[in-house]
């Protein structure tokens, strides 16, 4: 329970699975086209390497577009205008229904109901009011992601020591300042850490609404090339969804350590 | 200076304090003790403005007191008194930030330099001026109440309410604490309320003892009847640091109203 295997050899083990379940693919791949060399199912890795070359260096003959780059930004702006405005209503609403007990009662409901929707749910109202373009994905990932953002951020500041806002009153602060030198500064590195758990999420989102509707973005282009069982533009493209998703929560974790040291000291 | 006419403070059918009646003299130690349960954290929460009575008044030098926390009331609590997002240098500031500007609570330039100065020579004050880049979870429990301290005596408070201030803290780190809280008072010529279960630090500290408890009992219905000053005790200046901590004795009245 306390064997702690360091930091290299955290990377190491970390890394095993992964090579594991790599060189089982190849293998099962291998024999498939032992078999049969013009298996679509489990294509071999020089199989996907050519196929995603075309997508990744060659301009498309319709639209003259790099596809591969264009999906990865149309979907990475969805991903993240969607993610943004959820963090700032978060950050705003949360913070207010957490200091304020009287908005708490007010809205405290309604976000509840709102989070309880599942949001697929809601795409087509989405996109029957949003029109099919670009606001009804970001919506989509706004209505999924910000209710639990809200309650996140709002409960961690209501469950704030009674004492801690008392003190700060006896200092002399009035309820903005409460809000703005001990509420706000205390409930970043926990949005920080919804924000983190709401990526899965939102990843789920964007590809929905991509597949549904959409005419660039990685989900698109896995919904559309799986008419011809492209599995090899398929793995290539949900193994780069992977690596976006695990850099995106590198990136916020190593940014909550080094703005917010103070939250990570207590757990030594 | 603070006088408290007979207050009452009720939570519902809960009688919690009934018929306080104190007066307590400008620059006094009154340490608060009595069993748990008794309504000494709701009497100092009702000193502090947290709480509203349910009756009687409470006057400040012949005024009502404001009616919500304010920096005229210093407070201390046994713990969450500091903040675990500033330093200990951000924590004794804030303090002198939220009287600078209301609006964005923060302090610039020469103002600010002359703040930290304050600040600063307030840390030295409680031992704690080599810890100023320190954040709480980086301190033990008694540096953070030393910080709570300096935090609280910054505002220089007429009133420091303490709340078991040293009730989670080591025997030895306690006494450390005692000898600086006695240094504060008579340096600040603070009024200070303490509440505390320790009855040795109540005798050692105070110049005034106050016991808290149930005068009458009704087994029916315990909530009923709610605590009074049952023991007063003045100990002349001279004489804190000498009596001997009786025994805790504090016998709940037996007298039953049936």
């Amino acid at each position: 329970m306390t064997a702690n295997p360091g930091r290299r050899g955290a990377l190491l083990l970390g890394a095993a699975p992964l090579l594991v379940l790599a060189l089982g693919y190849v293998i099962a791949a291998a024999a498939r086209h032992a078999d049969n060399p013009a298996d679509k199912i489990l294509p071999l890795p020089g199989a996907m390497a050519a196929a995603m070359a075309g997508l990744l260096f060659e301009p498309d003959q319709l639209s003259g577009q790099y596809l591969f780059w264009a999906d990865t930004l149309a979907s990475l702006w969805r991903l993240g205008m969607g993610l943004g405005i959820a963090t700032l209503s978060a950050l705003c609403v949360g913070l207010v229904i957490g200091s304020l007990p009287p908005v708490r009662a007010t809205l405290g409901a309604l976000v509840t109901a709102i989070a309880v929707i599942p949001p697929i749910a809601l795409l087509p109202i989405l996109f029957i009011v949003f029109g099919l373009g670009e606001t009804a994905k970001v919506a989509l990932i706004v209505i999924g992601v910000a209710p639990f953002m809200i309650r996140d951020v709002a409960g961690h500041i209501g469950a704030l020591p009674r004492e801690q806002v008392v003190k700060a009153l006896t200092l002399g602060a009035n309820s903005w300042g409460v809000i703005l030198r001990v509420a706000l500064p205390q409930a970043l590195p926990r949005l920080f850490e919804a924000l983190r758990l709401s990526l899965g999420p939102a990843w789920v989102f964007l590809i929905s609404a991509e597949a549904i509707a959409a005419d660039v973005g990685l989900g698109y282009r896995i919904f559309l090339v799986r008419r011809y069982l492209a599995m090899d533009v398929i793995i290539p493209y949900v193994a780069w969804i992977a690596l976006l998703a695990v850099l995106m929560d590198l990136a916020l974790s190593h940014g909550s350590r080094r703005l917010f040291g103070w939250a990570h000291m207590g757990s030594r | 200076m603070l006088v408290l006419k007979n207050l009452w403070v009720e939570y519902g059918e809960k009688v919690v304090l009934e018929r306080i009646s104190l007066d307590i003299v400008e620059k006094s130690f009154v340490s608060i003790i009595g069993p748990s349960g008794a309504g000494k954290s709701s009497l100092l929460r009702v000193i502090l403005g947290q709480e509203q009575p349910t009756r009687g008044t409470i006057t400040l030098d012949g005024e009502p007191l404001p009616r919500e926390c304010g920096p005229d009331r210093g407070v201390v609590f046994q713990r969450y008194s500091v903040f675990p997002h500033l330093t200990v240098l951000g924590n004794t500031l804030l303090g002198l930030e939220f009287a600078a500007s209301p609006l964005t609570a923060r302090l610039f330039g020469g103002t600010r330099r002359a703040a930290i100065a304050e600040a600063e020579a307030m840390l030295e004050q409680v031992g704690l001026a080599d810890s100023r880049n320190l954040y709480p979870a980086q301190m033990s429990g008694g540096m953070q109440q030393r910080l709570a301290i300096a935090q609280a005596l910054i505002k220089r408070p007429r009133i420091l309410l303490l709340d078991e201030p040293f009730g989670a803290l080591d025997p030895g780190i306690r006494g450390d604490m005692h000898g600086l809280i006695t240094r504060l008072w008579h340096a600040h010529g603070l009024t200070i309320i303490m509440v505390t279960h320790d009855i040795k630090e109540a005798f050692g500290l105070g110049t005034r003892v106050l016991t808290l408890d149930k005068r009458r009992h009704d087994p029916h219905a315990p909530q009923r009847y709610g605590a009074g000053v049952v023991y007063d005790l003045e100990l002349t200046r001279k004489q804190a640091g000498e009596v001997p901590a009786p025994e805790p004795g504090i016998t709940i009245d037996t007298k039953v109203n049936t």
